[in-house]
């Protein structure tokens, strides 16, 4: 077996599984280096995909025929569209995992991969020659050479587990931290931060006395993330609620010396989307209850994740907190929570396609970067393994803009703005919502995916038919029109103004049924129902759209202003020196970009663009 | 960062003359010019000054200090109360010049950096610009406010209101799945949007006299040829600022005058007179005079007591009874020449209905007209408090606010899609943002960590 390859991807978590997979697919020799084959896409936190913004992420890994959607449909329990009740935009599908069927699955793809390697070996080192990128050097002394490599190892950088006043250094519980590899990454210089984040006990599911709890079924029919998937067919259960009883707050306020956090003990930042139980008992105390989510880990799996009880107390006073909770009583704990701190790169550090500024050729991806989550992870990783493969064969950079995907959204938000607690998707943060929905993140993304070599013919050929249908539905809602008289016959409110009504107008009226649309036309059930769905919420947003657009073209003419990446500011009269060092210090790669640094102005933003402007004349002339 | 220093009093030959310093090299310019540091803060203290380089004396002077962020920019600054000679301000501006780290500032650094700082908003910015700019009583009142955040001050709670607004409506949509978020949460904060808007409606009627103040209240003289238009522009402006002469159509184009009018800034424009002619040149002169007539906030409409009013308003060039502006009023309408009809009871009693009898020739009549001219432009622009909005562009902010929050009651009225909602709420926050400053997403996350429990 050879030992030189294009691209070597490091850790084979979420971010590490996409961005091989990326670099594989788009023809480059790929390895994946990881500890242990048999942890490859382990859920190391709770057992669930998807949600609010994160679903966006995973469709949109989906429409570039990424891994996480299908293996999640695969894996799937139980299925929520979350926001079902709003509109399109904001609907996140989610679903709990079955852990052993989403690692097989992932294994499953990641081991019969074209172009993919995976050999089991723990990195001790990068190998650099005269400051440039040659490889790796595993820990029993075996070296394997790329050009580009991938760091996708999570939270191993000076990663520390917090039980009570107990700690011990650690990545993931049972998983030994990497040192050499720290070392060469502490060497380079690199901005480092520190974060915070817990996880709660695991719970042995034969204990729990389910009849007494509230049951939380899924959807029924579930909807699947992929575009690929038609319908899901792994065996769907409940997931089953309970909550914190004021006797349970009085337990966590009586040992709160004890809890690292309010002991003083962890200096790093959590996330405020997740706090502990600790946080939210002190933090919201007029609150006398907290609902836990209990989920199963798997279909053949006792252990259940109760969501909501993140802790890092002493073992003893977890077991006593949890015992209180009506259905716990007499629970017992398979692996208590934790609280663990660790080390992250700077984001500000790496280059919009997840590359070191300061070491050519080495990418991050995932929690390094101080993200949380899988699809967050699986999102970078799949834009570093695109991108470190077109590197290898000189391929232009692939950057996805803020206008066009969530992907997109989390990448520009990392390297301009940096973060300050676990960095999670949020539909607040994208302020194109209305266009980059879940519904259409194979519109917005397929076809570029199919120009880059991101997706195979199967996707690709799926996708073609889908819009030559979603085309010619389009045309038959704007063909098919009536005038209001003969519309209010049919028993439709409408506006007696005289204008013809077409179906697509009166599919975004909220007081119109697509059921009273259908009545009034049957031809439309001839139609395929997802494609109409999809064309009613075409229409839904159209009002909306063409104003958005107008922002995205403006968006995209200062987004399109680039800025070499050696561009010297000294040149461009009118700067402040705070703004000049503000921009040197950012490395903007656009306007766009320079505009959401902090501290920068309107007017020195005018300045740049006059100077880019008169650059870019006198080289065309 | 570097340190900046400009003359910050007017050019030219003066007693006395200040010099600014801003910047991390403040303390060690004071201590190179005058051989110490200052003592004390915000206190003026006695210094020679001398050139660092040579040892000589350049003047001798007060010197003010004040540490940073208790300070103008934000940043340490130093200020030189020094003789007023050229030569002196020369020199110790070279001598300044000379100091590592140290560079004349550009034009408007000083409030740049202040703004930068976060010392004001840009509201309260343009409100210094106007401060220097201001020629009147009323646009001084209303300068000083607008720097001491009037309209800052607004925006900033309205701004507040607003991410509290926005992050109740996108916890609704992000943080569903949270048992802490309500349902419904938009509906709730219903009465919040409805509140500002209401809010922003009110000061938007304000009859625009915040920018007639900041740029002046215009008054149109329109009238016949020869009526004595040009005579009382000279006159209210007390110096000869038309060319008055015994021949008809003389004022072709319109003359300007900006007056001082009991603390008020007014723009008197005296106007062609009004009548059929065959000239083309002259006929441009009407349709000038007309179109000033209709866009000036004050008309005063002149007749010549050896015209007949109504033969005028009725067959003016307009031919509209409505009179030339369409207005159907003037806000006065003075019959001058009136020593021409003789002093008697008859003559005053010639004068038609809703005119008022003048004679610039003589003065009659014209203190009193000032007086009413003087109360009226009070009454309508000056108001109790000044205005708050003073430019155009807040106008446009502000409104553009507060239509989106319009458009977002109707959807959240009419049970519509929240996602939609939030849509036109965030449109509003840009407006808003674009008044005084940026708002950030990780502003909106805070607020929604605060206020509710996330995360299960």
């Amino acid at each position: 077996m050879t030992n030189r390859f294009d691209v070597i991807v490091i850790g084979g978590g979420h971010a590490g599984c996409e961005a091989a997979s990326a670099s594989a697919r788009v023809g480059a020799r790929t390895l994946l280096l990881t500890h242990k084959i048999e942890t490859i896409g382990e859920m190391s936190c709770n057992p669930a995909i998807g949600g609010l913004g994160k679903g966006h992420l995973v469709r949109e890994i989906d429409a570039l025929d990424g891994l996480m959607g299908r293996v999640a449909d695969v894996a799937g329990i139980q299925f929520r569209l979350l926001n079902r009740r709003k509109g399109a935009a904001v609907r996140g599908p989610r679903a709990q995992s079955d852990r052993k069927l989403y690692r097989n699955a992932m294994q499953f793809e990641i081991l019969n991969h074209d172009n993919l390697d995976v050999i089991a070996g723990g990195v001790e080192d990068l190998i650099v020659e005269d400051g440039v990128l040659k490889g790796v050097l595993t820990g029993d002394g075996a070296s394997y050479f790329a050009p580009k490599v991938v760091l996708t190892t999570g939270t191993f950088l000076r990663g520390m587990i917090h039980i009570g006043h107990k700690r011990t250094p650690a990545g993931r519980v049972g998983d030994a931290p990497a040192l050499g590899l720290s070392d060469r990454l502490y060497g380079l210089g690199i901005k480092l931060g520190r974060l915070k984040t817990g996880t709660p006990p695991r719970l042995d599911g034969k204990t729990i006395d389910w009849a007494s709890l509230e049951r939380q079924p899924g959807d029924n029919p579930p909807v699947p993330f992929s575009f690929l998937t038609d319908k899901i067919t792994t065996r769907q259960i409940d997931c089953h609620i309970t909550r914190t009883l004021s006797a349970t707050h009085d337990i966590i306020r009586a040992n709160l010396k004890d809890s690292p956090v309010y002991g003083g003990m962890i200096e790093g930042l959590g996330p405020r989307y997740c706090p502990s139980i600790e946080d939210k008992v002190v933090r919201f105390a007029q609150r006398d209850t907290h609902q836990i989510f209990l989920e199963p880990e798997g279909l053949d799996d006792d252990t259940v994740y109760p969501n909501g009880i993140s802790t890092a107390l002493p073992e003893a006073i977890q077991e006593m907190f949890v015992r209180s909770i009506p259905g716990l009583e007499k629970v017992s704990i398979l692996q208590p929570g934790y609280a663990i701190e660790y080390d992250y790169i700077d984001p500000r550090e790496l280059l919009a396609t997840l590359e070191t500024k300061s070491q050519a050729g080495l990418y991050l991806a995932g929690q390094i970067n101080g993200t949380t989550g899988y699809e967050e992870a699986a999102g970078q990783g799949l834009i570093a393994g695109l991108n470190a493969a077109r590197a290898v064969s000189g391929s232009d950079d692939v950057i996805f803009d803020r206008a066009s995907s969530y992907l997109g959204v989390m990448i520009d938000d990392l390297i301009t703005k940096g973060v300050s607690e676990p960095y999670r998707m949020f539909t607040s943060r994208a302020e194109y919502r209305l266009t980059l929905r879940a519904d259409n993140a194979d519109q917005r993304l397929t076809n570029f995916g199919v120009s880059v070599g991101l997706v195979g013919s199967k996707r690709r050929d799926l996708f073609s038919a889908k819009m030559a249908s979603l085309v010619s539905a389009r045309k038959m809602t704007e063909s098919l029109e009536k005038t209001p008289a003969e519309l209010a016959k049919s028993g439709l409110k409408i506006n007696q103004d005289g204008v013809r009504r077409r179906v697509f107008d009166l599919m975004a009226y909220p007081t119109v049924s697509m059921d009273q649309i259908r009545e009034i036309w049957p031809e439309l059930n001839k139609l395929d129902t997802k494609i109409l769905e999809q064309v009613e919420i075409d229409a839904q947003y159209a009002g909306y759209l063409g104003r958005q657009e107008a922002d995205i073209r403006a968006f995209r003419r200062d987004e399109n202003m680039r800025i070499p990446a050696d561009f010297d500011y000294a040149l461009v009269k009118g700067l402040s020196n705070e703004v000049r060092a503000k921009l040197e210090r950012g490395k903007p790669l656009s306007l766009g970009q320079a505009s959401r640094l902090e501290g920068i102005t309107p007017a020195s933003l005018t300045v740049l663009l006059l100077y880019l402007k008169r650059e870019r004349r006198q080289k065309a002339g | 960062m570097e340190t900046i220093f400009a003359l910050s009093s007017g050019r030219g030959k003066a007693g006395v003359a200040v010099i600014r310093v801003s910047g991390p090299q403040a303390q060690h310019a004071v201590i190179a010019l005058s051989g110490r540091a200052p003592e004390v803060a915000r206190k003026a203290l006695f210094r020679i000054l001398r050139d660092p380089k040579s040892g000589e004396v350049l003047d001798q002077a007060l010197v003010l200090w004040f540490e940073g962020p208790a300070s103008f920019t934000g940043e340490d600054c130093a200020e030189f109360q020094i003789h007023g000679g050229p030569n002196v301000v020369g020199s110790v501006l070279s001598a300044l010049g000379e100091l590592d780290g140290c560079r004349s500032a550009q034009a408007g650094e000083f409030t740049r950096r202040a703004v930068e700082n976060g010392k004001f908003d840009l509201t309260e910015a343009e409100g210094i610009g106007d401060l220097i700019e201001a020629e009147t009583e009323a646009q001084r009142r209303q300068a000083l406010q607008q720097m001491s955040g009037g309209l800052g001050t607004r925006c900033a709670e309205w701004r507040k209101r607003l991410i509290k607004i926005l992050a109740y409506v996108e916890a609704d949509i992000d943080f569903v799945d949270e048992e802490d978020v309500p349902e419904g949460l938009s509906l709730s904060v219903l009465p919040l949007i409805v509140g500002l808007s209401g809010e922003i409606d009110a000061l938007l009627a304000d009859g625009i006299r915040g920018e007639r103040v900041r740029e002046g209240i215009d008054v149109a003289i329109i009238g016949p040829p020869n009526a004595g238009k040009s005579s009382l522009l000279n006159w209210l402006a007390r110096r000869d600022v038309a060319i008055v002469s015994e021949e008809a159509g003389t004022t072709r184009d319109i003359v300007e005058v900006r007056l001082d009018l009991a603390g008020m800034p007014v723009i008197l424009a005296d106007t062609a007179g009004l009548r059929e002619t065959e000239n083309s040149v002259e006929q441009e002169g009407v349709r000038r005079a007309l179109a000033r007539a209709d866009a000036a906030d004050l008309t005063i409409l002149l007749i010549g007591g050896d015209q007949d009013p109504n033969e005028f308003l009725k067959s003016g060039p307009t031919g509209s009874a409505s009179g030339p502006t369409g207005r159907g009023q003037f806000d006065f309408s003075l019959l001058n020449k009136m020593d021409l009809r003789g002093l008697g009871k008859e003559s005053l009693d010639s004068v038609p209905e809703g005119f008022c009898g003048i004679s610039i020739k003589t003065g009659l009549g014209l203190e009193a007209f000032l007086g009413d001219l003087e109360r009226l432009v009070q009454e309508r622009f000056e108001g109790r408090e000044p205005a708050l909005i003073t430019r155009q562009r807040h106008r446009d902010e502000l409104s553009s606010c507060q239509l989106h929050l319009d458009q977002a009651i109707e959807i959240v009225e009419a049970g519509g899609d929240e996602v939609f909602a939030a849509e036109e709420i965030r449109l509003a926050m840009r407006a808003l943002g674009r008044l005084s400053g940026r708002v950030d997403v990780e502003e909106l996350l805070d607020v929604v960590f605060r206020d509710f429990c996330i995360g299960k």
